[in-house]
């Protein structure tokens, strides 16, 4: 065992502290869940490895001298990966200066707070691998299965980028801590990860759109002009793809390189990584006014609840930030909605389904807001009003909010092509509603604060819940397209509802 | 046959039952009377909240009647709602609100004339000491002005009987007595309180009448010197005579 106020001893007490968290995270707490939680962990990997056989089938494999074609296409899904490494990072710098409940212990125990946060950056760093290396991981094994054992060197590659997306993401927090304080930092930091994580992926998206009026984001990787605009195959710039096809040259570069950057990073930052906290922790005791010159209004309960909901959604800057993620995903639509404005041959019909499916995912983390989310449920249980007014004020709320985010989507699809927004207004409304009741019936008292957990309260509101925006999706885009194949996805969406209505806990 | 109450008690609760892993609630039968301040005392895990929650709808009985100024709170929840309050030890705010927010939204759900409310609020604002953080948000204020917060909203909507868990845990000397001062004013006005509390130097000075409950049953009832007597030592505090009688309970349990 090893001595108390060591580095190594911080990391031990770091490592039991993150693997506690995240079993916590996988099995909502429950011991129960231990056994169910590994094997949905295993059955994910095998998931994902049936999936890299499938995406993975047609690749082939250059060898040791790989063309442009193959160097853009590697560049381009690691710069996504590494775009996603970055947001993940940024969450875990800010939660560790804002809701990590030790800062008060370790700030007052007589050790040098240096210590403490090198680990614990550290302790980021490899948590943002392991999460990197078990969704990648499944595709390095296939190519390491089909293309040979020189694959493998692409965990070395992922480990790098870990460590340099970790370096990154402590030095913009930080440089936001000074830039704009703590209070704004944090929900800024929140909308900057949110960005970075979508940004690559839209981006690539966007181009896409603009250059060959597609919404498929390989397009413009596998596009002849970003591969001729792009430097030769011998450039430093390929290095990172070419070590992970196994070139160790490459490998050991991008390991230094990276491992150079988090040890700066460490060096640096962990001295002052204590006072941040420290300013941090006196965002809480801030006071924030809310300047109201009306008095109050004349409010129905449902309309008080409906309100009540709203400005808490409106208030809460850090879902603004999980907002924005729905928000930014529908840039894409919204770009190829302009460019294809005119056109007569009817390919806003993709746009339905990307509407539904968006509308049924923002309603599931609204309506987890507003029922399972609630601050005061014994103040709206014990109010004199039946609980189904106040099911149906909720929803109302949860449809409301969807309503102003997608309003704008829906009325240039109109001035469009009336029919198709008709039909995604209904498949929206349906979905909402569907999406609202999924997690009515699976609702667990939660604080707000643990909106980022409530995937793991119950997988299946999860899976319900995303099957039924994909079942509702599916039926729109063919109402839209006028199939009569309508009815199955359809019927597959009220079967998702019977199916979760039949499993919901008994109260 | 179905009890019928009685209306001049402000709660009624005959038979009442409520198992969890074990019986909570055992055939308890309490009354308050209109206009009385009752403190509700008892060991931890002898059903206090347990009972208090099932008044105010929160928990569903397993047996018995409950009545609310002769109110069937079974039956009619609702009615019996709207004419109640619940303060629970750990106060239910928004972070997100200003006081005056929340008790417009309190105002709102007990569906209260806004004008009305509104002056109202304005009042127990200024009476509590809340009136210049009327519009801060929540999310800075100290477990006192939370828990006063919690208490003026339970007040806005005018309740007849206000039943409150533990109102006083974490309070500071100032912001306890305020809260005191604010529950017997009510009692003075006309209203019920009905309060659990292990402070029992309290329920000692501002009860009307105690009830002492353990596993479940009320063991014993009524004034300070009303116990002293069935605990058989009339120089007993409070505090000795509710050991006495717990004790005595349990043996005989």
């Amino acid at each position: 065992m090893s001595s108390p106020a060591t580095l190594t001893w911080f990391a031990r007490h770091e490592f039991r502290i993150a693997w506690r968290d995240w079993v916590s995270m996988m099995t909502a707490g429950k011991r129960t869940r231990a056994y169910v939680a590994a094997f949905g962990l295993v059955g994910f990997v095998a998931f994902l490895h049936g999936m890299a056989i499938l995406a993975l089938r047609n690749v082939d494999d250059t060898g040791a001298d790989p063309s442009k074609f193959a160097l853009v296409m590697i560049s381009g899904c690691a710069l996504l990966a590494w775009a996603l490494m970055i947001s993940q990072a940024m969450e875990s710098v800010t939660r560790a200066f804002y809701t990590r409940s030790d800062l008060d212990l370790i700030l007052s125990s007589p050790i040098a707070a240096r210590r403490v946060f090198s680990v614990r950056i550290l302790t980021m760093a490899i948590g943002t691998v392991l999460m990197a290396a078990l969704l990648a991981g499944p595709f390095i094994n296939i190519m390491a299965m089909w293309h040979g054992s020189r694959w493998l060197a692409a965990y070395g590659v992922v480990m790098s980028m870990g460590a340099a997306a970790t370096a990154l993401a402590v030095a913009l927090t930080i440089a936001l801590f000074r830039t704009i304080g703590p209070k704004r930092t944090r929900l800024i930091a929140q909308i900057v990860a949110a960005v970075i994580g979508a940004a690559f992926v839209i981006g690539l998206q966007i181009a896409a759109i603009m250059s060959y009026g597609k919404l498929s984001r390989l397009a413009f990787l596998q596009s002849d002009t970003l591969v001729t605009h792009t430097p030769d195959p011998d450039s430093i710039f390929w290095w990172p793809a070419r070590a992970m096809m196994g070139d160790q040259v490459a490998l050991v570069a991008v390991c230094a390189v990276s491992l150079f950057l988090l040890a700066t990073a460490v060096a640096v930052f962990s001295p002052r990584f204590g006072d941040h906290a420290v300013a941090a922790a006196g965002v809480s005791f801030a006071t924030t006014r809310q300047t109201r010159g009306t008095g109050f209004r004349d409010a129905s309960p449902r309309r008080a609840l409906r309100q009540k909901e709203w400005t808490l959604l409106r208030r809460d800057p850090w879902l603004v930030s999980q907002t924005l993620m729905q928000i930014l995903y529908l840039l894409p639509p919204a770009i190829f909605l302009w460019r294809s404005y005119g056109d007569t041959s009817g390919v806003y019909v993709v746009l339905v389904p990307v509407l539904v499916m968006a509308a049924g995912q923002l309603a599931g983390g609204l309506a987890w807001l507003a029922i399972s989310g609630e601050d005061a449920p014994e103040l709206v249980a014990t109010a004199p009003i039946p609980a189904s007014w106040i099911v149906r004020a909720k929803i109302e709320s949860v449809l409301g909010a969807v309503g102003i985010v997608f309003a704008p989507f829906i009325t240039a699809l109109a001035l469009i092509s009336p029919y198709q927004a008709f039909v995604s207004v209904a498949g929206m409304v349906v979905a909402v509603v569907a999406a609202t009741f999924i997690q009515l019936w699976f609702r667990n008292q939660a604080k707000r604060a643990h909106f980022r957990r409530r995937h793991t309260s119950s997988r299946i509101a999860t899976f319900t819940e995303a099957f039924s925006s994909i079942s509702w999706a599916a039926a729109a885009v063919l109402v839209a397209g006028g199939s009569w194949m309508a009815f199955l996805p359809a019927t597959g969406g009220v079967c998702v509802l019977i199916v979760a209505r039949a499993m919901k806990p008994r109260s | 046959m179905k009890h019928r109450p009685e209306a001049d008690f402000a709660l009624d609760i005959r038979g009442l039952v409520k198992r969890f892993d074990r019986p909570a609630v055992d055939a308890l039968d309490l009354q308050v009377k209109t206009g009385e301040f009752y403190a509700l005392v008892g060991p931890n895990g002898a059903g206090k909240t347990t009972t208090l929650r099932m008044v105010t709808g929160l928990l569903r009985p397993d047996a018995g009647a409950i009545f609310v100024a002769g109110i069937d709170a079974l039956d009619n929840p609702v009615a019996a709602k709207s004419i109640m309050a619940w303060v629970s030890d750990e106060p239910m705010i928004y972070d997100k609100l200003t006081p005056f927010e929340y008790l417009e939204f309190v105002a709102g759900l007990w569906r209260v004339d806004h004008r009305f409310a509104e002056s109202h609020a304005r009042e127990l604002l200024d009476w509590l000491g809340l009136a210049p953080h009327a519009h801060e948000r929540c999310e800075g204020f100290s477990k006192g002005m939370r828990q006063k917060v919690a208490l003026a909203g339970a007040l806005v909507h005018n309740p007849k009987v206000i039943i409150l868990d533990e109102p006083l845990t974490g309070l500071d000397a100032g912001s306890a007595r305020q809260v005191k001062s604010v529950l017997r004013e009510r009692v003075n006005a006309g209203g019920t309180v009905i309060m659990t509390t292990h402070i029992l130097e309290v329920a000692e000075r501002m009860a009307d009448r105690i009830g002492i409950i353990a596993r479940g049953k009320l063991i014993a009832e009524g004034t300070l010197k009303e116990l002293q007597a069935q605990a058989g030592k009339t120089e007993f505090t409070l505090e000795d005579t509710f050991l006495a009688l717990v004790a005595k309970e349990a043996v005989a349990a």
